[in-house]
């Protein structure tokens, strides 16, 4: 009796989870449900059955002169975000090792300054950034985000990093200096290997918070050298209809980081904590 | 005694270069983030002190703290510091709350399991600007929405929900995209609980609501406060759902969004704009001093 309850009550929370799930994925399914119908099976009450078609698809990435076009916003977004991912492990790699395997003497004071960066609004600064890209003709272009991500994400990856570097053994470092290696080699041979995948993890995140960025993107690139997000706005017409076109275009424009999120979503879990949660 | 003191400053100077040798890999990294990130602040704060209109362009004048006078008496300033004091509280706390359910209910075996997390995280990998135009145009929307189409099957009179409650409209996607992140961390507190503890109570035969209160929720604190902490900052920058989900308005409009109307968004006052940040920036410090106790707390005992 109490046994068939318990298993009775443990059946009806699965089922809950289920629902609950179901019921915050809907947007999602909705949204890329919308972008198979034609308009007018979209702009009308909610249907399940029509005929699926991809020409939202072929719309919405097709070019049309003088607007800003999927395969150049996508071209931008990719440039912004690879490059500056590369930047900000380049920098944060360096930094992670001097406050995880040979600390500096203040270590926790500096991956706090990293941190407090991070508390900064970005609203705070972002009227001298226009004034300062202004006056290097920066405006409009790569670049400015190229930088301007790579100080985003830059504090998040020292965090997470140093986490990962933390847990590198001392011992096999050490046993490395015995056998002769130097720097190059305990690195290569004995710290990479075993952050490889906090390193990926990482980098993911960089990705994901850069591929998503808005509001720089708006403010310092609305015309050229716009990304994804801004390209996602302009599908939003105040004539006619455009909920399917929306939907397609909001589709491709995260089908690339909700499969690197879903893929790596064990790993990601750290990182959103910036690695102050083992 | 000379050979002794040149042995000695021969060590200090072994130990200096030592340490600068340590220090020199994190050079990089620091530099470039004190460049990008502390530089432009100092300007905005003595942009605040400045009376500056860009376009047209007009001569910059010093004029001390009466942009910060100004901005007491300003009543759209103050509703938009309102907005953004209720569109964090309650984000955060909505989130945190469901967030903590769902943990709960995700913490047992159960079919499909893996397949439920993913799906409950799938909102917080969504750009927070189609999270918003979707919400907007296929939830709330009140001819196509499907909200509303289930009102209407439930007999109810449609809703205009963005005009409405412009606030409510823009929590509730927050919330949507928060839920799934505070639930991760939970989930990760609650998977790192001393599982001796739990195991000591049951035998002593206590009941598993005494068991949550008593041990699970003093264990999942830091979690929460770490959970509470990343969710303000976040949120109380938030600016690309104002954007799409209301363009601003009364009961939407927020700090980061005042400024850009101000500034850059066709107001260009980047003097009066500036001071209008500073204020994020005082809040973020309070909620700054608050999370790197929490974080200290969490780091303690770590030694490198």
């Amino acid at each position: 009796m109490e046994v068939g309850k318990k298993r009775a009550v443990s059946f009806l929370l699965g089922l809950l989870s289920w629902g609950v799930a179901l019921v915050f994925f809907f947007p999602i399914f909705w949204m890329v449900l919308n972008g198979f119908k034609e308009e007018i099976d979209a702009n009308t009450d909610p249907k399940l059955v029509f005929d699926p078609t991809f020409d939202r698809f072929d719309e919405v990435t097709s070019q049309t002169q003088g607007l800003l076009g999927f395969r150049e916003a996508f071209m931008n977004s990719v440039w912004a975000v690879s490059i500056s991912t590369i930047l900000v492990l380049v920098l944060a790699v360096p930094a992670a090792y001097a406050l995880a395997i040979r600390p500096v003497a203040k270590w926790r004071d500096v991956l706090f300054f990293f941190i407090s960066t991070k508390f900064l609004p970005v609203v705070a600064a972002i009227l001298p950034l226009w004034i300062i890209a202004r006056e290097l003709d920066l405006l409009n272009t790569r670049l400015v985000l190229i930088i301007l991500y790579t100080a985003m994400n830059l504090p998040l990856a020292v965090w997470m990093l140093r986490s990962f570097f933390s847990e590198v053994p001392k011992e096999l470092i050490e046993a490395a200096q015995i056998d002769g290696a130097k720097l190059r080699g305990q690195i290569t041979s004995v710290i990479l290997p075993i952050v490889a995948p906090g390193l990926a993890a990482t980098a993911l995140l960089c990705v994901i918070f850069a591929w998503n960025e808005f509001f720089l993107a708006v403010q310092l690139n609305p015309v050229d050298g716009s990304t994804i997000p801004i390209w996602v706005t302009s599908n939003v017409s105040t004539r006619g209809n455009f909920l399917a076109k929306l939907s397609a275009a909001s589709t491709l424009a995260t089908l690339p980081v909700v499969l690197a999120g879903w893929l790596a979503q064990k790993r990601m879990i750290r990182g959103l904590s910036m690695g102050a949660i083992k | 005694m000379s050979q002794q003191t040149d042995r000695a400053e021969q060590v200090k100077r072994l130990q200096r270069r030592e340490g600068w040798r340590r220090r020199l890999p994190l050079v990089p990294a620091l530099l470039f983030t004190i460049v990008v990130t502390q530089v432009p602040f100092i300007l905005s704060l003595w942009y605040s002190l400045t009376e500056w209109k860009i376009v047209p362009p007009e001569p910059r004048n010093f004029i001390g703290f009466d942009n910060y006078v100004d901005l007491l008496d300003n009543r759209f300033f103050r509703e938009a510091v309102w907005t953004s004091v209720w569109m964090t509280v309650s984000a955060v706390l909505l989130s945190l709350l469901l967030g903590t359910l769902l943990a709960i209910l995700l913490d047992r075996k159960f079919f499909g399991q893996g397949f439920v997390r993913t799906l409950l995280i799938t909102p917080f990998l969504i750009m927070p600007v189609v999270a918003g135009l979707v919400w907007k145009t296929q939830v709330f929307n009140s001819s196509f929405g499907v909200l509303n189409w289930l009102l209407d099957s439930l007999g109810f009179e449609r809703i205009e929900f963005v005009t409405r409650w412009p606030l409510w409209s823009i929590v509730s996607v927050l919330v949507w995209q928060w839920t799934p992140f505070m639930m991760l961390i939970v989930l990760a507190g609650l998977q790192g609980q001393d599982q001796s503890v739990l195991e000591a109570a049951r035998v002593d035969g206590a009941s598993s609501r005494a068991m949550f209160f008593q041990i699970t929720l003093p264990q999942l604190r830091p979690y929460l406060e770490l959970g509470i902490l990343l969710g303000s900052i976040y949120l109380i920058q938030v600016f690309d759902y104002v954007d799409v989900i209301t363009g601003g308005g009364p009961d939407s409009t927020n700090v980061p969004y005042f400024v850009f109307q101000r500034s850059i968004g066709g107001g260009w006052q980047f003097g009066q704009a500036s001071a209008y940040s500073i204020v994020v920036v005082i809040a973020s410090i309070v909620i700054a001093t608050f999370g790197l106790r929490v974080l200290s707390n969490l780091l303690e005992g770590e030694k490198p």
